[in-house]
């Protein structure tokens, strides 16, 4: 049984700045898909979850560590070649304060 | 005027010195070129996956232990998510959630007394890359380098009420750190950084206390005098908007020292909704007891025991262990030297005089000073054999301090020894004897006063680079001849 959840255009725009989208033109559509989606996962609201300790891992694995050991190569040019735009050695983006 | 109390709380990074950045085996070493230590993990290429780097653990758990705090049994990674080219994971990998220590303390000391500092907590997470900004071009250029070098934040209490009380403490904090040696803790090179958040509040007549005002975060402090310059004015600008009947918006502030003003540094738009959760590429951290311990008996000796072993091994005053201990350098430069040649008052006076002048004189940092515990018990050995004097020793000193001159070479080279000068002070006596023949003569007839005048003469003659006491040896020969 899906609940109905209703999500507002605030919700939207304040997304669409957190994401660094604007929704504009695509406010109607995107409020139907997330309003859809939220109601979907609201099933486990029903759920009683009282006695259930928070989990943040499926996995009964803890302590992944490594040596504190250099293993890196100097690879920069690599490194650099998925970039539109390098200059001297660095990545070079549209300026931001 | 109503009275007003300031209320600190501080948020300092701490860059520790591993060799590899904190979740992949990138080197952080400084000044390489620019992209050089950067790996598919640190670049946030699709597919990789994050590594702890054991030690980034072992150093937060001995600050912790050194600040008092409780270790945590369970800790685990959380994601910040913000969009900064600063960072190509578009998230920081932080512990928002369980940090691995917390409620800790410190005692620090100011001229109103001994206070106790509470530490909130101590989190482990990663540096972010260095922007260079073109204003020119209108881009940035970007080092990511830096991005994943491991940090801890070690967050207060809102627990200090002035400047004084807020520089007590990272003297403190870093004192403690350089001791364990997990991070040079440079507030001019970054490796130490100290956000300030303070408000101001009323203090009532009764001392009854009023609650908090709204606080401001100011960043951008990079040195004492810029954190105390930023305090003050900050707390006056937060006064005058309550008396003009304002209200204090909460915000992060820019520091601009040059010209002593602060200024809100992000937009509305950029509203702090960091939608922290559990990072899910990283598996939590249980820490046993026994682990725990391990590093607690690990620890060196902290400042307190070494200046009372000092006192009590060493023999030197309370006063000149308790200058000593507040360099780290210093400590390691004074007791090797002891080790060496022993008569640690007299290496604690060269460590505490001529050092300490050199430091000063030269304006190093003092916990950068490199001299060599074997050059400098050489000295201090040939000074007290009396193969050379004082004035020829710290001529000698400052070749070492500066150049780290070979000692008996230089000695050698110059003619300094004191041996190899007794010829050439023979004959200058013969001549101050023979130019002052009324003093001598007043010397033989029981005039003591006379003998003083003729070693000054001798002395004015060598330009004081003689041994007073070969002097005197050598005029009380000849004259009773």
């Amino acid at each position: 049984m899906e609940q109905n959840v209703i999500i507002t255009d605030e919700v939207i725009e304040n997304i669409g700045i957190l994401a660094k989208i604007n929704p504009e033109n695509e406010m109607e559509a995107m409020k139907k898909d997330m309003e859809e989606i939220l109601g979907f996962v609201n099933k486990l609201a029903e759920l009683d979850t009282e006695n259930v300790k928070p989990m943040s891992h499926i996995y009964d694995v803890f302590n992944v560590l490594r040596e504190d050991k250099v293993v890196c190569e100097d690879k920069h040019n690599e490194m650099l070649s998925n970039a539109p735009e390098t200059e001297n050695g660095y990545f070079k983006v549209p300026k931001s304060i | 005027m109503k009275q007003y109390e300031k209320v600190i709380g501080l948020e300092v990074h701490v860059e520790l010195n591993t060799n590899t950045k904190i979740f992949c085996g990138c080197s952080t070493k400084f000044g390489a070129k620019p992209n050089s230590q950067t790996c598919p993990v640190c670049m946030a290429m699709p597919g990789t996956l994050p590594v702890l780097n054991e030690k980034v653990v072992k150093h937060a758990v001995a600050v912790g232990l050194a600040t008092n705090c409780r270790i945590s049994e369970f800790s685990r990674f959380d994601r910040k998510n913000y969009f900064y080219p600063d960072n190509p994971q578009n998230y920081q990998i932080s512990q928002l959630y369980m940090p691995i220590c917390h409620d800790g303390y410190v005692e620090v000391e100011t001229d109103c007394g001994m206070k106790r500092i509470g530490i909130h907590e101590i989190h482990m997470e990663e540096d972010a890359g260095k922007l260079i900004h073109d204003d020119k071009t209108g881009c940035s250029l970007i080092d990511f380098n830096r991005a994943g070098v491991p940090l801890i934040e070690i967050v207060s209490e809102p627990d200090m009420s002035s400047a004084d009380e807020v520089i007590a403490y990272l003297e403190k904090l870093r004192l403690i750190i350089k001791y364990l040696g997990v991070s040079d803790c440079k507030l001019n090179e970054g490796s130490m950084r100290a956000d300030v958040n303070i408000s101001v509040r009323e203090v009532s007549c009764n001392g009854e206390k009023m609650p908090y005002g709204t606080r401001t975060e100011m960043k951008n402090l990079n040195s004492f005098r810029a954190i105390r310059h930023a305090i003050e004015n900050e707390a006056s600008r937060q006064i005058e908007v309550i008396e003009n009947g304002g209200h204090v918006i909460m915000e992060t502030r820019r520091w601009d020292e040059e010209n002593g003003k602060s200024y809100p540094m992000r937009s509305k738009e950029d509203s702090k909704d960091y939608r922290y959760f559990p990072d899910p590429d990283l598996m939590p951290l249980i820490l046993s007891k026994e682990y725990i311990n391990k590093v607690a008996e690990n620890r060196p000796e902290f400042r307190e025991e070494k200046i009372a072993r000092y006192v009590n091994e060493y023999k030197i005053p309370k006063y000149d262990a308790g200058i000593l201990t507040l360099n780290v350098a210093m400590t390691g430069i004074f007791e090797e030297t002891v080790k060496l040649c022993g008569l640690p008052k007299k290496v604690s006076n060269w460590l505490l005089g001529e050092t300490m002048r050199l430091i000063k004189e030269s304006e190093t940092d003092p916990e950068d000073i490199n001299v060599s515990p074997e050059k400098l018990s050489t000295i201090i050995k040939m000074c007290e054999n009396g193969s050379i004097n004082n004035t020829v020793a710290k001529e000698v000193f400052e070749k070492v301090f500066y150049e780290n001159t070979d000692p008996e070479e230089y000695i050698k080279t110059n003619n300094l020894l004191m041996e190899s000068k007794k010829e050439e002070l023979a004959s200058i006596i013969d001549t101050v004897l023979s130019e002052n023949g009324k003093s001598v003569d007043d010397y033989r007839n029981g005039k003591d006063r006379a003998f003083g005048f003729l070693v000054g003469q001798v002395m004015k003659a060598t330009k004081g680079k003689a041994n007073p006491a070969v002097i005197n040896k050598l005029l009380m020969e000849k004259l009773k001849s």
